[in-house]
């Protein structure tokens, strides 16, 4: 590789802390370093509150590290990423509007016409596997439905980067494997460079070219980053039966089962702590 | 219960009603009459006085005068909490500043403005209105402002990272979420129009269903009295099964289950 294609997301030494109700300060997130390069699927694993959706506002631009570096493509990142398209934990389809307007609406404000709007939204409400629900409301549709309007939501814009914040995590395990698979083919299309925070270790192996782990918060760290070599095109479901993957998840595990029991026993001792 | 069963007994409870009233107020009952005529009047009367009202066509003048009423403070009233409440939740400071007075305000028992109102806007239709705005008003207002308050900052963020500047937001979020909020409130906020109005009427006018009822209490015409209060009870009914269906054509994007909110 002679001339190096910027980086996608960088973060360096990125810090990130909060101020509580009683003064005290803190700290979310300690020094993580971090690179997603163009094309690179990476995703995070932690226990539960570290700081791994922190980490993914900070790409986002939604949150201010309050030290270190965020460059999106070699450039600093002011602002919101305007290069991000986010795909959030919670539900966050507009209620009031039908499944193909939430679709058409990141064209809209672009400045596309209605029309050819909801006639490009109505494509990826087909891809998808939508093409039939394009009236419905968001409360209308289930869970996993909801998610893929929230994809095809997100994937109309043709963002180059993706942050994905647990998108699959309320549904069940079946529907999960389906959505993994279907980001899979989608991501295949233009391989987009995708950070993907989970705390399911199997899901993160299955779907990403590195995963990437952080310690229990708080002062959360990143303690590990593992490349995955398994070969693409993968399905979710078969991957789990390779011997590579099976070794990947023990020696990954071993790392992070510490981390898991740190981060449970400090939930359950402190409560209130954040 | 089947429907027919349920409607058919609903209206035994009103044949009942209505037979027992007219029977104590014309049968003795151990020599005396429970229900005197001159204080309750019968059920017969008061139905004579409502058709001859409306095979004369007097009602319809007031009914008129009474709808206008209402209409015109519903709107003035709404548009002006929906200006105010958006423009308050989106400016925190202008919120604090103004929030004593508008509780004080908010805490007067509206009613006695009605003298003020008439003394300034004249004992016409304007005095009415200006009592069911500042009903309204309020309605709307604190409805518009949770409204846009409870946005959910996962739909906001969203909405960010999609690109919207503050104009969209405010277009495709706030507004939408403000909307919903009132008009969950839409058969409260009507009804308080009607409230507004027929009080109005009822202490100084020269039209209207609550100057009718007035005026036949002046002379002790208690069937009319009654009258006029069936008729102000009917046409409730109506306005309120026309907000229903108003309401049911704007928020279809709302699950059942959080329908009926303020």
């Amino acid at each position: 590789m002679g001339g190096r294609m910027p980086t996608a997301v960088a973060l360096e030494d990125a810090t990130v802390a909060f101020r509580l109700a009683d003064a005290r300060i803190y700290t979310a997130v300690e020094k993580a370093s971090l690179s997603v390069e163009q094309g690179e699927f990476v995703a995070i694993v932690g226990p539960t509150g570290c700081g791994k959706s922190t980490l993914l506002n900070v790409a986002a631009g939604l949150l201010k590290p309050a030290a270190g570096a965020v460059r999106i493509f070699d450039a600093p990142l002011t602002g919101l990423n305007r290069d991000a398209g986010y795909l959030f934990q919670a539900d966050a389809l507009f209620p009031w509007k039908t499944a193909l307007d939430n679709v058409a609406i990141g064209l809209e404000i672009k400045g596309v016409s209605h029309t050819e709007a909801r006639a490009r939204a109505q494509k990826w409400l087909t891809s998808v596997g939508l093409g039939a629900f394009a009236g419905r409301y968001p409360h209308m549709l289930s869970g996993g439905q909801r998610k893929r309007v929230g994809l095809a939501q997100v994937l109309i814009r043709d963002p180059k980067i993706l942050l994905m914040d647990e998108p699959f995590g309320p549904l069940d395990a079946q529907t999960r494997q389906i959505m993994g698979n279907l980001l899979l083919e989608l991501w295949n299309a233009d391989r987009k460079a995708v950070l993907f925070v989970t705390h399911d270790l199997e899901e993160a192996i299955a779907l990403a070219d590195r995963v990437v782990i952080m310690s229990a918060g708080p002062s959360a760290r990143i303690i590990g980053d593992w490349r995955v070599t398994l070969k693409r095109p993968r399905d979710i479901s078969e991957v789990r039966m390779e011997k590579e993957f099976h070794e990947l998840h023990r020696e990954i595990w071993s790392v992070l089962k510490d981390e898991v029991m740190k981060g449970y026993a400090q939930s359950t001792q402190a409560a209130g702590a954040g | 219960m089947s429907r027919l069963t349920l409607l058919a007994l609903q209206i035994l409870v009103a044949v009942v009603a209505l037979a027992l009233w007219q029977l104590f107020a014309t049968v003795p009952v151990f020599g005396k009459i429970l229900l005197p005529p001159f204080f309750f009047s019968t059920p017969i009367d008061v139905a004579s006085q409502i058709v001859k009202w409306f095979s004369s066509g007097v009602i319809w003048k007031h009914l008129f005068i009474t709808l206008l009423e209402s209409a015109l403070a519903f709107v003035i009233g709404s548009i002006a909490g929906i200006l105010v409440g958006f423009w308050f939740a989106r400016q925190p400071r202008v919120a604090a500043v103004f929030d004593p007075y508008v509780k004080m305000i908010n805490a007067l028992p509206r009613v006695v403005l009605a003298p003020i109102f008439a003394l300034w806007l004249g004992l016409g239709i304007w005095s009415k209105v200006a009592l069911g705005v500042t009903l309204v008003f309020f309605i709307v207002f604190f409805n518009v402002y949770q409204g846009v308050k409870e946005v959910s900052a996962t739909v906001l963020d969203n909405g960010r990272m999609l690109g919207m500047n503050e104009r969209q937001l405010t277009r495709h979020v706030y507004w939408p979420s403000a909307l919903s909020w009132m008009f969950s409130s839409l058969h409260t906020a009507v009804g308080f129009a009607v409230v507004g109005a027929v009080v109005g009427e009822y202490l100084g006018s020269a039209a209207g269903l609550g100057y009718l009822i007035q005026q036949a209490e002046g002379i002790f015409d208690v069937a009319a009295v009654f009258a006029g209060m069936f008729v102000l009870s009917a046409f409730v009914i109506l306005i309120d099964f026309g907000v229903t269906l108003v309401e049911r054509r704007l928020l279809v994007w709302r699950p059942a289950a959080a329908e009926g909110r303020g």
